[in-house]
């Protein structure tokens, strides 16, 4: 700290915010350098919550690992437990019944609403708005029941397998989420009312944390905070995986690079998962729900990658097998550990206040950044 | 560009590249003392333009060290992943921050679990562990009495 102190200027203030602060939803802590109100720098300071979920999936089976990564981005569980199961079956080359792929794709999508209401009504209430954070957890209360019936929890899902899905969905499935789609689609158009066509909230939103497409590329940006900046970076688009080949869906993309770009992005981002599971949920194939597979599970020496869109961007899965029963080395490609890398960029020359709507339109999870 | 093509465009860049088996995208292996500059053109050369990192890691063997890029072109949409060995004993590579961004944060991650360092790091400091942290999490022969539970 203390030669961080020496290389500032007469006048410079710096200040901490976190590790225990509402705004950085979880333990981050960042050292920030101000002069007056202005930012000059902002250094993230990670690890409070660093479990070393890769050398812990060292000495994991290849069932077991995936439990950890739910724990990583813990409102993105279903997703992250999808990308590691597609890793690997790449090893197994087991083909995933219909089923299973239609389920995957629907709980992602589902998850994909939870995260970004979730995200919606934290972001409101940083930039100094109560009622939305309420109106958030109602709906996402739903989707909550909604999985809890068929996977058995309400945050570490633990749901997707290598081979397909662990249960069958629940009876009342098909019917919650019909109910919740209906509810939705009116839902959308009061949080605009609310919160997108604010003058106020604009005001926070519009030209602050711009960052230019080469720059979110060259910082590895990926998801919404890209997207926002005009990358086309969807993995479900470019990189199809499970039936996302199959459904109509389309990329949201933004030219604008600032925090209402990427709030823009997100809340379309909803209406197009919403398509997706409009346009799966009355067509769910029969069968199996899972692909029969071996009760020990070994990937040939190798190496294997697979990438999935979470909520928050590309996460990627890197295995490195030697043909044992647990993996040599596993290695996480979270997406929250590179958007946050381009805070600086994003709030050098901004005010303080700012800052907190920066950090409010990243959306990030610390769990998924220190891993 | 095809597998094939990338093959071709990076052997005129560097003789030396050696191609390994790849599942999915072409591997490369080169030497560490080559990397900056092989980077400096997959960056920058038209055609090949590599201008997303999306994953930068490290891989602990038993007698050496592979550092592991992935690469990918958001203008091509080609994809290529570059490893270079590195000598377990004071492991030591060029960083590429200057070329892509998001290597200054993944690099100090691999410093601070494995242990390697980057030459010219603007800020190479522990990130996720604490500053007294003694020792390489990741390396296979780390040892932690305390915090390790062996399953």
């Amino acid at each position: 700290m203390l030669e961080e102190i020496g290389k500032t200027e007469e006048g410079d203030l710096i200040i901490n915010i976190g590790p225990q602060h509402p705004s950085t939803h979880g333990v981050l802590h960042l050292v920030i350098t101000l002069n007056g109100e202005t930012v000059k720098k902002v250094e993230p300071h990670l690890g409070y919550i660093h479990r070393s979920i890769e050398k812990m999936s060292e000495s994991l089976s290849y069932r077991q690992f995936i439990y950890a990564t739910s724990r990583m981005d813990y409102l993105s569980s279903h997703i992250n437990n999808h990308g590691c199961a597609l890793c690997v079956e790449q090893g197994l080359e087991v083909e995933i019944p219909e089923r299973a792929q239609v389920i995957r794709v629907l709980m992602g999508e589902l998850t994909r609403i939870a995260s970004h209401v979730l995200w919606w009504g934290a972001l409101a209430m940083d930039v100094g708005a109560i009622t939305p954070f309420f109106h958030a957890f109602r709906e996402r209360e739903l989707l909550n029941d909604l999985m809890e019936e068929t996977c058995g929890a309400r945050l570490t899902m633990n749901y997707m397998v290598p081979g397909g899905v662990m249960f069958d969905l629940h009876p009342n499935f098909q019917r919650r989420v019909h109910e919740f789609i209906s509810m939705f689609k009116s839902k959308i158009g009061e949080y605009d009312e609310l919160v997108t066509n604010n003058a106020i909230f604009i005001n926070r939103m519009k030209g602050v944390g711009y960052i230019s497409r080469e720059d979110a590329i060259s910082y590895g940006c990926s998801g919404p905070v890209a997207r926002a900046s005009g990358v086309s970076c969807d993995i479900r688009k470019l990189y199809p995986y499970d039936i996302y080949g199959k459904v109509q869906l389309e990329e949201v993309l933004d030219d604008g690079g600032d925090c209402y770009a990427r709030y823009i992005v997100r809340m379309k981002e909803m209406q197009q998962s919403l398509s997706v599971i409009e346009q799966l949920i009355d067509n769910i194939p029969s069968g199996d729900h899972m692909a029969k597979t071996k009760a020990v599970l070994k990937l040939p020496k190798g190496e294997y990658y697979s990438r999935v869109e979470t909520a928050r961007g590309e996460f990627g899965v890197y295995i490195v097998s030697e043909g044992k029963m647990t993996p040599y080395r596993i290695k996480y490609r979270s997406p929250g550990f590179s958007n946050l890398s381009a805070i600086d960029h994003m709030a050098r020359g901004q005010k303080i206040g700012d800052l907190v709507a920066i950090m409010g339109s990243l959306d990030l999870v610390i769990p998924d950044i220190d891993r | 560009m095809t597998s094939e093509a990338l093959k071709t465009a990076i052997t005129a860049l560097l003789p030396e590249a050696a191609f390994e088996d790849g599942r999915e995208w072409l591997n490369v292996r080169i030497e560490a003392k080559d990397w900056k500059a092989f980077a400096e053109r997959l960056r920058y050369q038209p055609g090949l333009d590599f201008d997303y990192l999306f994953c930068l890691t490290c891989v602990d063997w038993p007698a050496h060290m592979d550092m592991v890029y992935h690469l990918t072109s958001t203008v091509h949409r080609h994809t290529v992943v570059v490893k270079a060995k590195l000598e377990r004993e004071d492991p030591a590579i060029d960083t590429v921050c200057d070329i892509w961004r998001t290597a200054e944060f993944h690099e100090r991650e691999v410093y601070d679990l494995f242990g390697v360092r980057f030459n010219d790091h603007p800020d190479l400091r522990r990130l996720l562990l604490t500053d007294d942290w003694k020792g390489w999490p990741l390396r296979k022969d780390y040892e932690d009495p305390v915090n390790m539970i062996k399953l």
